[in-house]
């Protein structure tokens, strides 16, 4: 079966991969599946070390969630004098974002931008290991699962298949992308080389004899993609007028996502992550509006809108999903933090997102609501956020994504 | 519970309505188990011992083991204190004076701007050492001017190079011949000589260092950010030990049981305890016994400070009580001490196990975190109730022995053996290792009450271990697979920031990984197109020496694309 497959994409790609085609060529076999209608694209973003969704989307019309957290709260929307600058954005009444993602509510009031509420993993373990790897691998409970859902959710379609269908930016490949199908890891676009051409061309004939078959499998998908990108390599890129990514790898990231997606050179699925959100301690400054949750979420925010901003019109064809592998205890901790949790938030942009809404039901603060007396409960599956992304958006068959689950869809898209 | 044994059911049917599958997956099972008991000829054997125990073969080093005997090689390398160390090691980590201080030296010695503004207010004492003294009152003097005058920021940080040299000389530093540039350096006055550094710029300086003796070296590092040579010591060492000692499986260990109990080097005061924390904590007793090795790590500061433990306290306890917003508990190191150090996260402990050895644990701080502290028991935070850990009741009334006994509890359960022996051996025999390999190395540790030697000797009695199943089917990791490409063109490394820099390129960044798991142990991890060709890049600069610091037999062009070649990346 592989092998097959494989012998397709390679007839389809044997033109483009010898690195002998224009780049218009390359382009226009992957920008579309038929005339006049251009590919979906879904990026999926993951905040690694559990984000504190209480504290990202502030249920502000929640006393509990006031009584919980007496030093580590976001302050009401209503809030007056000095704490103006510290309260909550108010989104719906209820819910509010937290005041560093500010950029983010223009997208929100664009009706572009939907939030997921009391989303994520149905399984019970406060683990960051084991629970990224259920996320990822999109089977929670089941560690025996070898591939990824967003390699599951790539089409099987033969033919045309663009080896950088699946991107990931970073250093190695995350679970959520590995299986069967195709998918590079690139730390950036301009490194993604050999830098010497004779050594390369060595190389490619070294990795296709290799013994070993996944060296072997990964050496020609790298040689691949390194042919496609050599078109984009040499180019300039400069973000759309008004979009400033903020610095650090995970705007970085994103920029380069964009680039990918504009250069039409056949993304799919892209995935980026951003670390840094097991705060145990000192979750928050003296202030809401500081402190290393704030300073952790205005970089995302700012990230996420110079995005949007970035692509413009082609935000069309793209759905942005994020998710974290758990979220972290209702009531603050010992220490100013929080502890690992249950339930967490979802965000979901796009221009096709039915957005400027607060998806999921709310179970409510209370002790007896609370899960395991300690964590906001789950009422929605990421499995049915992710899975009618699948299907509705990039419109492949959600069936086998996620194995001995069926998604219910939340009309998102 | 029921949710699992619906999907268990759903996955047992899924298999039966596909008996082809099936029947093949356990047939590749089976050949892939016989592989385990196919016996390797001697000679390959000494290459998996080389590949597998050391950080790879120099040349020369197969001959030399097999004229030694295979045998004794391993008892040598399990008893290192019978193999004299290769003088080299001591030679090239004599510079790195930070590896042998105190955190508290360090702190003082290469100071935080904080500690700087600290010692010049006289809340710090300045280091005897009157150069030192000077040195860092001239920083945080340069401190205070980029401070105090935000409105000529940009304006040299003076004294500018201009005042302090001749033209002659200005033009010498800057655009002589690497052996003039240093001749004029080392001819001025050694009071200007500092302050000529500070007011280089950059790359002039990171040009100086390349041609500069050891105690230049430290003077430029010192220049470029006092701060900065604790972790670039400590980076260094790792690599030019990993390369040069005659201890090998030493280092092997050490990489292995740092990265088991990882802690993360920039998170705040860690910067300062983790050297002491690998040298003090893991190094001693990687082939000792495991409870030992737990110990050390749970009263290091580097772990108490990296999991938090340190600010956890008693919700009840005597600081806690009657005082609003005070601390409390905190199960941070809890949790990682039964799901990542011991038990395994299906070791079979639940959220309320967590929760009671969180609280056996506070109290246990660190003294002045902030100045490269060390352990101590604060009565005053520690829950003293009753606690019961794995079904142990822990008396109330402990105190500070509360934490020992769960270490003791965690240390000596079934499933903290099993749990610890496959990690060793998906480490040195393969990713999948066999079952019956992995239930011999748990029974030695169990009956040897932890001795990781002993638990090793296991391993490497083992038929597997030397089987055709095990035989280079282990991706390198990046560390592995750039000092053995330095060893196997038996490079000589000057200074090794280059390729620490080199290792975080292919992506594992030394002492930086932020999550408490540590680097993956799994092959599959690091095999991905970025991390490839970031591979095949290194490995073609190493062979050209264009890796600054490191010289390698010129000449040899085929020797780049060997070590980027498939073969190479594993082991």
């Amino acid at each position: 079966m592989t092998t097959r497959r494989i012998l397709l994409r390679n007839s389809a790609l044997a033109m483009v991969g010898m690195g002998s085609a224009p780049p218009w060529l390359q382009r226009a076999l992957y920008a579309a599946d038929a005339p006049g209608q251009r590919k979906k694209i879904l990026v999926a973003i993951f905040q690694r070390g559990a984000a504190d969704g209480l504290n990202v989307v502030v249920p502000h019309g929640e006393k509990a969630y006031y009584d919980l957290r007496p030093t580590i709260a976001v302050p009401r929307p209503s809030a007056a004098g000095d704490k103006r600058e510290d309260a909550a954005i108010d989104l719906d009444g209820f819910f509010g974002l937290h005041p560093a993602l500010a950029p983010l509510k223009p997208l929100y009031e664009q009706r572009h931008l939907a939030i997921v509420d009391a989303a994520g993993s149905p399984d019970s373990t406060r683990s960051h290991f084991d629970a990224q790897d259920y996320m990822e691998s999109g089977t929670p409970g089941r560690k025996a699962t070898s591939d990824g859902w967003m390699n599951r959710a790539l089409s099987k379609a033969p033919g045309k298949v663009s080896p950088l269908r699946a991107v990931s930016l970073g250093s190695v490949l995350p679970r959520a992308m590995r299986g069967a199908e195709p998918a590079i890891a690139l730390q950036s676009i301009d490194g993604f080389r050999v830098s010497n051409a004779e050594a390369a061309h060595q190389f490619e004939q070294m990795y296709g004899a290799a013994k070993d078959p996944v060296l072997r499998a990964t050496g020609r998908e790298t040689f691949e993609a390194v042919a496609m990108l050599q078109t984009i390599r040499n180019q300039r890129y400069s973000p759309a007028a008004g979009a400033e990514y903020p610095r650090g790898r995970f705007g970085d990231s994103l920029r380069q996502i964009a680039q990918l997606i504009k250069s039409d050179v056949g993304v799919e699925m892209a995935f980026a992550d951003i670390g840094g959100w097991d705060h145990h301690v000192n979750e928050l400054g003296t202030r809401a509006s500081e402190g290393q949750l704030a300073n952790l979420l205005r970089e995302y925010g700012q990230a996420l809108a110079a995005f949007w901003q970035d692509m413009g019109d082609r935000m069309q064809d793209v759905v942005v999903v994020t998710m974290s592998e758990f979220g972290r205890t209702a009531h603050e901790n010992g220490t100013r933090g929080t502890d690992h949790g249950h339930a967490n938030s979802m965000f979901v942009m796009g221009g096709a997102v039915k957005g400027g809404k607060v998806y999921g039901k709310w179970p409510g603060l209370e002790k007896e609501q609370l899960y395991e007396g300690r964590d906001l409960a789950l009422t929605t599956d990421f499995r049915d956020v992710l899975g009618e992304l699948v299907e509705r958006h990039t419109r492949t068959p959600v069936k086998g994504v996620f194995p001995g689950y069926e998604p219910k869809f939340l009309g998102l898209v | 519970m029921r949710n699992r044994a619906v999907l268990a059911l759903a996955s047992a049917l899924c298999l039966a309505a596909f008996p082809g599958i099936s029947a093949w997956a356990s047939k590749k099972n089976a050949d892939q188990a016989r592989q385990f008991f196919k016996q390797l000829s001697n000679d390959r054997k000494i290459e998996q011992a080389l590949n597998r125990l050391t950080f790879g073969p120099r040349p020369g080093d197969a001959t030399e083991v097999k004229a030694m005997g295979l045998k004794k090689w391993v008892e040598q390398q399990l008893h290192p204190e019978r193999i004299a160390e290769n003088p080299q090691v001591e030679a090239k980590l004599k510079a790195l004076d930070t590896l042998n201080m105190p955190g508290s030296e360090l702190v003082l010695n290469y100071p935080t701007p904080q500690i700087v503004r600290q010692m010049v207010q006289g809340q710090i004492p300045f280091p005897q050492d009157p150069g030192r003294k000077l040195m860092l009152q001239k920083l945080a003097a340069k401190a205070e001017r980029k401070q105090g005058g935000d409105a000529n920021a940009t304006a040299p940080d003076a004294p500018p190079l201009a005042d302090l040299l001749t033209p002659q000389e200005a033009r010498l530093l800057r655009a002589g011949a690497p052996e003039q540039r240093l001749a004029a350096y080392q001819a001025l006055p050694r009071d200007k000589q500092d302050d000529v550094l500070a007011a280089l710029p950059q790359g002039a300086r990171q040009s100086l260092f390349a041609i500069a003796p050891p105690d230049l070296r430290r003077r430029i590092e010192l220049a470029n950010g006092p701060q900065q040579v604790v972790a670039r010591d400590l980076t260094e060492g790792k690599v030019l030990r990993a390369v040069y000692s005659n201890h090998q499986l030493i280092e092997v260990l050490d990489d292995f049981w740092f990265n088991h109990f990882n802690v993360y080097l920039d998170k705040g005061a860690d910067r300062y305890l983790v050297t002491e924390y690998e040298r003090d904590a893991i190094r001693p007793h990687v082939l000792g016994k495991f409870r030992d090795l737990l110990e050390a790590t749970a009263r290091s500061p580097a772990m108490l400070f990296y999991l938090d433990n340190w600010q956890s306290a008693g919700p009840d306890s005597q600081q806690v009580r009657g005082r609003k917003n005070s601390r409390g508990l905190n199960e941070n190191y809890g949790r990682e001490l039964l799901e990542l150090h011991t038990l395994g996260v299906d070791g079979g402990y639940t959220q309320n196990d967590v929760t009671e050895a969180a609280r056996c644990f506070t109290g246990w701080t660190i003294n002045q975190p902030q100045r490269g502290g060390t352990f101590f028991f604060n009565a005053r935070m520690h829950d003293d109730g009753q606690k019961v850990v794995l079904g142990v009741k822990i008396p109330a009334g402990g105190g500070e022995s509360d934490g020992q006994k769960v270490l003791d509890i965690v240390a000596r359960h079934p499933s903290t053996a099993h749990f610890l022996s496959k990690k060793l051996a998906m480490r040195f025999v393969a990713d999948d290792p066999p079952a019956s390999l992995v239930d011999r190395m748990a029974a030695t540790f169990v009956k040897t009450d932890g001795d990781l030697r002993a638990v090793m000797q296991t391993m490497l009695n083992s038929k597997e271990f030397w089987s055709e199943g095990a035989y280079r089917c282990k991706m390198k990791s990046p560390f592995e697979m750039v000092v053995s490409a330095v060893r196997a063109l038996n490079g000589d490394v000057d200074f090794a920031f280059p390729l620490v820099n080199q290792v975080a390129q292919l992506g594992q960044p030394l002492y930086r990984k932020q999550e408490p798991t540590g680097y993956s142990n799994s092959s599959q991890d690091w095999l991905n197109s970025g991390g490839l060709l970031a591979r095949m890049n290194f490995a073609l600069q190493l062979a050209d020496n264009r890796v600054p610091g490191v010289k390698v037999n010129a000449g040899k062009a085929a020797a780049g694309i060997e070590l980027g070649s498939p073969e190479f990346q594993k082991h």
